[in-house]
């Protein structure tokens, strides 16, 4: 690992809170919805108003035991909301509904592989708990040497989990790697847009480092602000560098936090934390009890689709995909269910593989879309296949033809006529043009002669140039070795 | 049990309280009384009594996941010491 000593161990637990997709907030009947109107989607229990109160959406509950239970977590027969107090202008109630001694979900695990799925379950991250509570608003703070700020409370009672980790990890890889698997399953069981960039997946990390071998936890720094999952790899790197740095030259670990600046890539501190955080947290009293029965949880762990780590197995069994490919392909939902449509039209499932995880993410990447919002149906690259396989089209043609259906959604049979890309399969047309380029390159057919394979390559290259990539390779590679 | 002075600064600031000196004296004394009673409580046995979380013989109360009416704009800004187009507009704190 760059830069940090052998000699240190790196300890980081995360917390994440995702927001919730409901309809309506967690506590009342307002839209939850993202970028309306400032103050809109507003009521007078979500703005704090005396007299009112909360009562929980049914729905918030069926998906935190949804996410409990896909996070293998014990669920509590019994369970209460505490208020967690305190004073900031984006909480009008100064007080957060969450919960504090008796979570829904606890002592829950995930398993973790770093390299993408080649060694599943190579690590199993501890859950310490899962629960529910609401978000607070939003602060815009005018521009510097402004003295306002100005708040929006539609955010406010938007139904959160707090999905909370035990200081398991070891890596920023396998930080990163964590939240990626519990992001793939937060999407998988549908409870969440999980969408980093908009906040409604957020990541805060406790990391501390002490020397190998030991036990002890020192004082932990909590970084925050990461807006990706690569800021949060980016920044405990960053931060374990600096830890280790100063347990090297024996200076003191500080309580602190500190927030990530992508600009710098670096961790700057926030503020130092002279003291426990002091929320005096007691049980709302607007708010009865949770008695949560088998027949409940029995129903929610029925409904639950098929998880990324079943998914994986199962491709490798059915589909004799290697783990990585398997891993790659049920790394979200859609992805993988994009695949399992091509695989039952198309005999080929590694050859589908190769086009998914290669072509497909690489473009989805590039036009940053996510695979619902792609153009390309299987349907369409099913087709291709054939049209590969039938001889129509050379598989470096098929390139050329996949990125052009994933632009503009056509289909491949109309892209190859409209653009003339049939492949040259025709020996009198094709020997033509292999009989000039052997005369205009003499001392490379020379070369082949004398048994240097190289340069049979080079032939084939100005043959495939001089047909714009539409000749048959094996053909031509045919009437070169004839003809040399 | 008698609260000392930097516990009842520490509580005034957790309320966001600026007192004077003479109010830290009096609500001191008055914390510091009802903590009194509610220490002569604590000297009841309660080894075999449940915890109360909630007062009420409740349980299970929750909504199904349906909307409502939310309030009209000018009713949302009805008691808003200021406010800046469709924002609340308070004191800077950061």
């Amino acid at each position: 690992m760059a830069g940090y000593n052998d000699r240190y161990e790196v300890v980081i637990g995360l917390e994440v809170h995702v927001e919730l997709h409901t309809r309506t907030k967690a506590f009342c009947s307002c839209p939850n919805e993202f970028g309306s109107e400032p103050n809109t989607n507003v009521c007078p229990v979500c703005m704090g108003l005396p007299g009112v109160l909360p009562v929980i959406n049914r729905t918030v509950l069926e998906y935190a035991l949804r996410a409990g239970l896909a996070l293998n977590c014990e669920i509590a027969s019994f369970s209460k909301f505490d208020r967690k107090n305190y004073y900031y202008p984006d909480l009008p109630k100064n007080y957060q509904i969450s919960q504090y001694d008796l979570p829904l979900c606890r002592n829950g695990y995930l398993d973790v592989a770093v390299d993408g799925g080649e060694r599943p379950g190579a690590r199993r991250i501890g859950i310490t708990r899962v629960h529910m509570e609401e978000d607070a608003g939003k602060l815009m703070h005018g521009e510097a040497g402004t003295d306002y700020s100005l708040v929006d409370v539609n955010r406010c009672g938007v139904p959160l989990l707090e999905i909370v980790s035990e200081p398991d990890l070891r890596t920023p890889e396998e930080a990163r790697a964590y939240l990626e698997k519990l992001k793939a399953i937060l999407e998988y069981i549908d409870i969440s847009d999980c969408k980093m960039e908009e906040g409604s997946l957020r990541c805060d990390a406790n990391i501390s480092v002490r020397p190998v071998g030991s036990t002890v936890l020192n004082p932990k720094s909590e970084v925050k602000n990461m807006n990706s999952f690569r800021a949060v790899q980016h920044a405990l790197a960053g931060e374990a560098e600096r830890l280790s740095a100063i347990l090297a030259e024996g200076g003191q670990f500080l309580l602190e936090t500190r927030g990530w600046d992508e600009a710098s890539g670096l961790t700057v501190q926030m503020r130092i934390k002279e003291e426990a955080s002091d929320y005096r947290y007691f049980p709302d009293p607007d708010l009865v009890p949770l008695v949560i029965g088998p027949e409940l949880i029995d129903r929610v762990r029925s409904e639950l689709p098929e998880l990324p780590a079943a998914k994986q197995q199962r491709f490798m069994a059915n589909y004799g995909l290697p783990a990585y490919d398997a891993g790659v392909l049920t790394g979200s939902r859609a992805l993988a269910d994009f695949y399992e449509a091509c695989v039952a039209a198309y005999h080929d499932q590694k050859v589908v593989s190769n086009w998914v995880m290669g072509e497909f993410l690489k473009l989805l990447k590039a036009h940053n879309l996510e695979v619902a919002a792609s153009r390309l149906t299987p349907s369409h690259l099913v087709a291709m296949l054939k049209l590969i396989d039938q001889g129509t089209i050379s598989g470096k043609i098929a390139k050329t033809i996949f990125e052009e259906m994933f632009l503009s959604g056509g289909r491949p049979e109309e892209i190859v006529k409209a653009r003339g890309l049939v492949q040259i399969s025709d020996e009198g047309e094709l020997g033509a043009v292999v009989r000039q380029v052997l005369e205009d390159h003499p001392g490379v057919a020379e070369d082949y002669r004398n048994g240097k394979e190289k340069a049979l390559t080079f032939l084939v290259g100005q043959v495939m140039k001089a047909t714009r990539g539409q000749a048959n390779p094996q053909l031509v590679n045919r009437l070169i070795k004839e003809r040399v | 049990m008698k609260l000392s002075m930097e516990e009842v600064e520490h509580v005034a600031l957790l309320a966001r309280l600026a007192l004077s000196e003479e109010e830290k004296e009096r609500f001191g004394a008055q914390l510091s009384s009802i903590l009194e009673y509610a220490d002569r409580i604590n000297q009841l046995d309660t080894t075999r009594v449940d915890p109360t979380y909630h007062v009420l013989p409740l349980q299970n109360v929750s909504r199904l996941d349906e909307r409502g009416a939310t309030l009209a704009p000018d009713d949302v800004f009805q008691n808003a010491p200021d406010r800046d187009g469709s924002y609340f507009r308070v004191p800077r704190i950061l």
